[in-house]
């Protein structure tokens, strides 16, 4: 669904990520592992074309998305939740959803955009709750929640989440890895980028990880959980 | 009965002050809308409004349009420069900064001046007043029929506006942008259509307030600036940002002139609009309504 070939981004002369290739096929879930600074946020910004100092090809469903602006790429059903939640803090939990929609809110599809609206209130009940309350009072997991829940009003197909467990407690993030797994068992793929390499290897099929802006490892999500190297860098010996 | 005829004369000045300071408020409104999706403070904003007066002039008075026609097609008419301002002054520049976008828009406000002396001299012009010039009088104050239009269609803008932004997809967008951009380009809003639309907004109400100000003040050529200064004065004393904020800016910002040209000396009420605005920032730096936060310029 999802081909990335030599992709290499950053923001000055020097690159941030150097030839990165990887690859997401249709209805699954992968990961991207790596410490701070390894470029992994970099690298979804160059996919959802927010960051356009890049080279390489990147092809969404076969078609070339190297060279399109952000606005454009979300039109094609590839959506990325950012790295820290990055809600529209001063504005209601009800139009940050509203906006989710913004592509296709037109009077002819009220339907689907209320049908989805009740599907992503369905899977957050508590987003429900604080409708009408202002985005930026609400908790760290409940700003993920609304975080996702918008990104969900986009008709993604392919979902980045960009560490959607950042700061947040333990039970939470088990909450939010239970959500990606519900979306994956919809059908929804998803690339998943955590620091929390150990929660992202749980639920992914396959997982690359990253070092200094390239991918020194990957391989299917169970077979990393038992390598060696793996174990010592990223899930604690 | 020596004292009700001073109450009257301060009474008078009130509503004088409140009509001038209508204007600035629209001025202050203009200023904020483009500020808020963009961070820049548009100093080609008073062109807006001197356009609004001269543009028409020229299609009511001298090609003898009707009013409210008029009044549309000279809305679109600065609407249209306030589109070009953006197309050509601020989106060509390459690497902008915020600095390097608000003098884009002085050269543009220079530039605007100067094509408006080329097409209407120096000399002032005068308009119509919208119904009539036949004073009201509520118990000794006076009051122009004009002075009503001009609060009249700051309450229009102030209604339409909170509409805009609160009940409409667009209006959303608009704030999201300003909320935080690349949020609003991963939602699928183009986020340069907004600054677009807010540059048209902005020269809409610019006109507005420019075509209700010409029948009491006339209009030349050379105004906006000082507008510009006025509106921007009101909208940092409200604090940068807030509409509320903008009104009570601009109508304060108008009642502290009236009084003091007419209680003082009115050969000082530009200064001492200034000094009433300097204490205000000294005491409260985010202005009467703002939030620190949101008003401290983000990247200067
Ligand atoms: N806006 C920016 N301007 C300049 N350099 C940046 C910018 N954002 C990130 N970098 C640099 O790019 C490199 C990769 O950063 P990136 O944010 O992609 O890392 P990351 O893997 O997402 O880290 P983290 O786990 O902390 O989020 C880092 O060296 C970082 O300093
Ligand atoms: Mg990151």
């Amino acid at each position: 669904m999802l081909e990335i070939e030599k992709l290499s981004a950053g923001y000055g002369p020097i690159p941030a990520i150097r030839e990165i290739s990887l690859a997401v096929p249709e209805g699954r879930v992968v990961s991207i592992i790596g410490a701070n600074g390894a470029g992994k946020s970099t690298l979804l910004k160059a996919v959802s074309g927010l960051n356009r100092n890049k080279s390489g090809r990147i092809l969404f469903h076969g078609q070339s998305i190297s060279n399109l602006p952000a606005h454009r790429i979300v039109g094609l059903g590839l959506s990325q939740v950012a790295e820290g939640r990055q809600i529209f803090a001063h504005m209601t939990v009800a139009d940050n959803i509203q906006l989710g929609a913004y592509l296709y809110y037109r009077r002819r599809h009220r339907a689907e955009i209320d049908q989805r609206m009740d599907q992503v209130y369905a899977m957050f009940p508590i987003l429900a709750k604080r409708a009408k309350q202002i985005a930026g009072s609400l908790s760290g997991g409940e700003q993920q929640m609304l975080a996702i829940g918008r990104a969900l009003m986009t008709r993604p197909k392919l979902l980045l989440l960009d560490e959607p467990s950042m700061g947040l407690a333990p039970i939470v993030v088990q909450e939010i890895l239970r959500t990606i797994e519900t979306l994956n068992g919809m059908g929804m793929t998803i690339l998943l980028v955590e620091q929390n390499a150990r929660a992202a290897l749980q639920i992914a099929d396959f997982a690359y990880v990253l070092e200094t802006g390239q991918v020194v490892l990957e391989g299917p999500a169970a077979k990393l959980l038992n390598d060696p190297k793996v174990k010592a860098a990223y899930l604690g010996g | 009965m020596e004292s009700l005829p001073f109450f009257n004369q301060l009474l008078q000045f009130i509503v004088t002050g409140l009509t001038i300071g209508a204007i600035y408020a629209m001025v202050a409104i203009g200023f904020n809308i483009i500020y808020n999706v963009t961070e820049i403070i548009n100093l080609a904003q008073g062109e807006f409004v001197m356009l609004g007066g001269l543009v028409m002039v020229t299609v009511h008075v001298m090609w003898g349009v009707p009013l409210p026609l008029a009044f549309g097609l000279t809305v679109l008419g600065v609407t249209l420069v306030g589109v070009l301002l953006d197309r050509l002054a601020i989106r060509p520049i390459r690497k902008p900064s915020v600095m390097t976008l608000i003098i884009a828009t002085v050269a543009a406000s220079i530039i605007i001046k100067g094509v408006a002396m080329l097409i209407w001299g120096k000399s002032p012009y005068d308009l119509p007043a919208f119904s009539g010039r036949t004073p009201i009088d509520l118990g000794g104050v006076i009051i122009q029929p004009q002075y009503l239009w001009v609060v009249g269609f700051l309450v229009v803008v102030a209604i339409g506006l909170t509409w805009f932004f609160n009940r409409t997809i667009y209006g959303k967008a608009m704030s999201a942008c300003a909320d935080n951009p690349d949020a609003a380009r991963l939602v699928g809003i183009n986020v340069r259509h907004m600054v677009l639309l807010s540059f048209a907004l902005s020269a809409a109400i610019g006109a507005v307030a420019g075509l209700t100000l010409t029948p009491i003040a006339l209009m030349d050529y050379d105004r906006g600036a000082m507008l510009a200064i006025k509106g921007f004065g009101a909208a940092i004393l409200g604090g940068l940002g807030s509409f509320p904020g903008a009104i009570l800016g601009g109508l304060v910002l108008g009642l502290i002139e009236a009084l003091s040209a007419g209680l003082l000396s009115s050969g000082y009420k530009d200064a001492y609009a200034l000094i009433i605005l300097l204490a205000v920032l000294f005491i409260r730096p985010s202005g009467i309504l703002g939030n620190l936060e949101v008003t401290r310029f983000k990247r200067f």
